[in-house]
C-alpha cells in the first residue's frame, strides 16, 4: 500500500510517501494509524495525537472505522488550514 | 464551472470580466478574495507557503462546487486557490458565484469558503521571526462549516 504524508506529519516522519506491506490484522484506517506508530519512534511521535491525524482513502476524507485494502491510496495529514 | 489550483497569482478584475462576459440572466455576482496577513496570532509573518495534496485538492473543490449548485440556483461558480510561497498582501484564494438573485450569490459564496476551509487539503506554513510554524486549524472554522449542515 502507498501512504502519503503531508504538512507537519511529513516533516516529523521524514518522508513524503512510503510503501508498506499491510499485515492481515490491519483492516481499517484507524488500524493503519495504530500499526504505523510501531514502525519507528518518528512515526510514533508524529501520530501520537489521533485528533490531529486525519485520513483520506482514494482522495476522500474518511473516519477511522473506514475499511482499507492494499490497492487504496491512503494519505495521512493534520487538519486542513487552507482558504 | 471552473476550479483552478495554481501557483500563479490571478487578476481579480480580469477574472470577474471573464466570469460575467456574455451573461444576461445573472442578477448578481458575489466574490470573496482571501489575502495573506502580515500579523497572525500576534506574530509578524514574513511569508506563507501553502502545501496541498494534488489530485485530492481538485476532487474536493469539485465536490464542494457540486454541493453549492445542488443547494442554490447558480449560473456559475469560480474557485481559484493558490499554492506555494506567498507574502503579506498576496492573494491566496478567490471564490465567485453568479445567480439571478443576490441571496443565492451571497450565501453560496460564504458556503464555498466555509466548506473549503475544512475540506480542501491545504496546509499553511508561516515564516515568523521565531522560525517556521504550521498554522493550526481553528475550531471557529469547524463551527462555520457546521452552520451549513442540512
Amino acid at each position: 500500500m502507498k501512504i502519503l504524508y503531508f504538512a507537519w506529519l511529513r516533516s516529523k516522519i521524514g518522508v513524503p510517501t512510503e510503501s508498506v506491506d499491510l499485515p492481515a490484522e490491519v483492516s481499517t484506517a484507524g488500524d493503519l494509524v495504530e500499526w504505523l506508530k510501531t514502525r519507528s519512534p518518528r512515526h510514533a511521535d508524529a501520530l501520537a495525537n489521533s485528533k490531529l491525524v486525519k485520513v483520506a482513502v482514494n482522495q476522500e476524507h474518511v473516519p477511522y472505522d473506514h475499511p482499507i485494502s492494499s490497492t487504496d491510496e491512503v494519505a495521512l495529514f493534520p487538519p486542513v488550514t487552507g482558504g | 464551472m471552473a476550479i483552478r489550483v495554481q501557483a500563479e497569482d490571478f487578476d481579480v478584475g480580469a477574472e470577474y470580466a471573464a466570469f460575467t462576459a456574455g451573461r444576461t440572466s445573472v442578477g448578481g455576482v458575489a466574490m470573496f478574495v482571501g489575502l495573506v496577513r502580515a500579523i497572525a496570532g500576534g506574530e509578524a509573518v514574513s511569508a506563507m507557503t501553502l502545501e496541498h495534496y494534488p489530485g485530492m485538492t481538485e476532487k474536493q473543490l469539485e465536490a464542494i462546487e457540486d454541493e453549492a449548485r445542488r443547494r442554490w440556483p447558480l449560473d456559475d461558480v469560480l474557485v481559484i486557490h493558490r499554492h506555494g510561497r506567498m507574502e503579506p498582501g498576496d492573494r491566496i484564494v478567490m471564490v465567485a458565484t453568479a445567480s439571478a438573485h443576490r441571496d443565492a450569490a451571497f450565501e453560496s459564496c460564504r458556503f464555498l469558503m466555509d466548506w473549503l476551509k475544512t475540506k480542501a487539503p491545504f496546509w499553511k506554513l508561516e515564516a515568523t521571526p521565531e522560525g517556521e510554524r504550521w498554522v493550526e486549524a481553528k475550531e471557529s472554522d469547524d463551527a462555520a462549516a457546521a452552520r451549513w449542515a442540512e
